[in-house]
């Protein structure tokens, strides 16, 4: 487990000495210290590896088979890609699930992440009152998403709600059903998503901003640059790890959508997703084992662009650093 | 850049004059922007808190959007009383206490590992765990149903005799699934403590063990403070886990058994709206006492810890 790898690039600053006083430090672990390193580690790592990554594999597997999960694993019969061709052909709900799923990506690519980093900016500056608008816009953030599906239900009940009250639209011809019509509730679900994301880009990117050398901003000032010229052509790019995170976060937060869509009508009629679709296969009446792995092999393949670029990029900071 | 500093004396000269008009100007417009955005922000929680308030009767006689005649706190003793909230409440104590207390010593244990010794190893445990804790939960959700319904615990682990429908179930699948942001925070943050003063303790002849519980554990407690808050705010949110992996409705943890509460308040929004500011309040009380630490949270995932 910790045997040096002479071949590591060492700091510039420590060189040799600081690699022979490494190996020197290695040599000297007992037995009885290996042990304990390969228990710290070994622990934790047989339960990811247990409960995330073994059912994560047994996904890919159990997605070419048809399985409804009466009798042992035994009973399951190898179908190839037959649940594939069903999910794309013949299962109604599939493409809208893909096409919601793609709106809550543009919502939060188009609208709560640019929100949260222009507040950001706003509020990273020496502006009156800051400290209370951050803790404003940050609130939603620790509620739970089912919460916040709650809580927003007060604000769209056709006949009690504040939106219709205040558009005059709670009587029994007129009242807009903002939850329970097919077409309108992605969107008005979108917004309680959105209230809650921008908060939560808007923190990390704060975050970010106030790590930023306040030379280098003085410097672009001193040299006669516009604000937003500071921010595109000094600032944006010194934040390249944490626009990164942003990107990542964005991406992975609109395929994770799930409590709040599941908790106003557990993901039907107009708010369909993938994740619902895939929780309705065990706790909905039909329990198609294959089909709903199938459905979280695709949930995974989209997952992977993500996750692949936040590991690329992370790891290449660790190698310069 | 390059071309700004280039740029000759000057026009930096006649800058300050320019800037000092603008920014006022710019100034004024950011300042109602913030002030309406921050309004419609607090305005769902305004008028769940206004709901929570008013007596039913009067809610029915006048619309739920008009003047109160009175104001009272009993929606919030009946929907406590109603609904069994400190039943559930417990659940949830149950869950996340022992749930945050393991995260945080395994991912100390991994971090500690991959921060104080090179093996080749490193690059893949890390990430290993840094995807795990990316991937949707329900990437994984199938088959680990079937694998909490065939993995048998003993009684006194779990009343049902299975991984499934436990508090023992539900403790270890939030341990794992955290596992990995904290691995990943934790080990960066190992590294930015100085070595010497592990090999200090190494030539004192200490063991692997006391350099990490004794030394190098101590002056981490930043780091676990702030994911401390962190993840006892995100466990305590969580409704998937509980939802899909808890049959027992009287066993869910409060913020999956929401979902219940909205049967059991029937169309009373009033005692639906107490119900709901009932189960915020534990996440009330970090935002008021412990913002800054979540926030460093995090902001230690964010940016380089």
């Amino acid at each position: 487990m910790a045997t040096v790898n002479a071949q590591a690039p060492a700091g510039p600053a420590s060189s040799a000495a600081g690699s022979r006083r490494r190996r020197r430090r290695l040599r000297t672990l007992s037995r009885r210290d290996k042990l304990v390193i390969a228990l710290m580690a070994g622990v934790p790592l047989a339960l990811d590896i247990g409960f995330i990554w073994f059912p994560t594999i047994t996904s890919v597997l159990l997605s070419f088979t048809h399985w409804m999960g009466i009798g042992g694993l035994g009973t399951a019969q190898w179908i190839g890609l037959h649940n594939y061709a069903y999910a794309a052909t013949t299962d109604p709900a599939f493409w809208p699930a893909i096409e919601h799923n793609l709106i809550w990506l543009g919502a939060f690519v188009c609208v709560a992440t640019p929100f949260g980093i222009l507040l950001a900016v706003l509020l990273d500056g020496k502006i009156r009152g800051s400290r209370i608008y951050q803790s404003i816009f940050f609130l939603p953030v620790m509620l739970s998403l089912a919460l916040i599906g709650t809580i927003w239900e007060l604000m769209y009940s056709s006949n009690y709600g504040l939106i219709n009250s205040v558009l005059g639209a709670n009587g029994a011809n007129n009242a807009i059903d903002w939850l329970g019509n097919p077409k309108l509730d992605l969107w008005a679900v979108l917004i309680e998503a959105c209230w809650r994301q921008a908060g939560y880009v808007m923190i990390l990117y704060l975050a970010g901003l106030k790590a930023v050398d306040p030379a280098l901003r003085e410097a672009a000032v001193m040299d006669g640059a516009t604000p937003s010229q500071t921010f595109w052509r000094v600032v944006f790019p010194v934040m390249r790890p944490v626009n990164v995170v942003i990107a990542v976060i964005t991406f992975i937060e609109s395929l994770r959508a799930f409590d709040i869509v599941y908790i106003t009508n557990r993901g039907t009629n107009g708010l369909e997703l993938l994740s619902t679709l895939i929780t309705n296969n065990i706790l909905g009446e039909t329990t198609l084992i294959g089909y709903g792995a199938a459905l979280g092999v695709v949930l995974l393949v989209v997952s992977l662009v993500p996750i692949i670029t936040f590991l690329v990029v992370r790891l290449r900071q660790e190698r310069s650093t | 850049m390059t071309a700004l500093v280039t740029q000759p004396a000057a026009v930096a000269h006649t800058a300050p004059a320019k800037r000092r008009r603008r920014p006022g100007a710019g100034r004024a417009a950011a300042h109602v922007f913030l002030f309406v955005a921050a309004f419609v922000w607090l305005v769902p929680l305004a008028w769940t808190v206004y709901t929570s308030l008013r007596p039913y009767n009067e809610t029915v006689k006048d619309g739920y959007f008009s003047w109160p005649r009175t104001l009272t706190f009993s929606n919030f003793t009946s929907a406590w009383s109603q609904a069994d909230i400190p039943k559930y409440f417990w659940n949830s104590v149950i869950i996340a206490v022992p749930s945050v207390i393991v995260v945080l010593l395994l991912a100390s244990f991994v971090g500690y590992v991959l921060s104080r010794f090179n093996s080749r190893f490193n690059i893949p445990l890390l990430i290993l765990f840094a995807a795990g804790n990316l991937l949707p939960q329900q990437v994984i959700i199938i088959p680990l149903y079937r694998i909490y319904l065939s993995i048998h615990l003993p009684k006194w682990l779990s009343s049902s005799g299975l991984m499934y429908n436990s508090y023992f179930g539900l403790i270890v699948i939030n341990v794992t699934f955290q596992l990995g942001f904290c691995v990943f925070v934790l080990s960066n943050f190992m590294r930015s403590i100085p070595q010497e003063i592990t090999e200090a303790g190494l030539i004192d002849g200490a063991s692997v063990w006391s350099r990490y519980w004794r030394l190098t554990l101590p002056l981490c407690r930043p780091a676990l403070a702030a994911l401390g808050t962190l993840l006892t705010t995100w466990i305590y949110n969580d409704f998937f886990w509980a939802t899909v992996l808890i049959e027992d409705g009287s066993k869910r943890p409060i913020t999956s058994a929401l979902a219940n509460l909205q049967g059991v308040y029937f169309t009373n929004n009033n005692l639906l709206a107490a119900g709901a500011l009932i189960t915020a309040v534990p996440t009330l009380v970090v935002y008021l006492l412990l913002q800054r630490q979540f926030i460093a949270g995090l902001a230690l995932g964010s940016t380089k810890g």
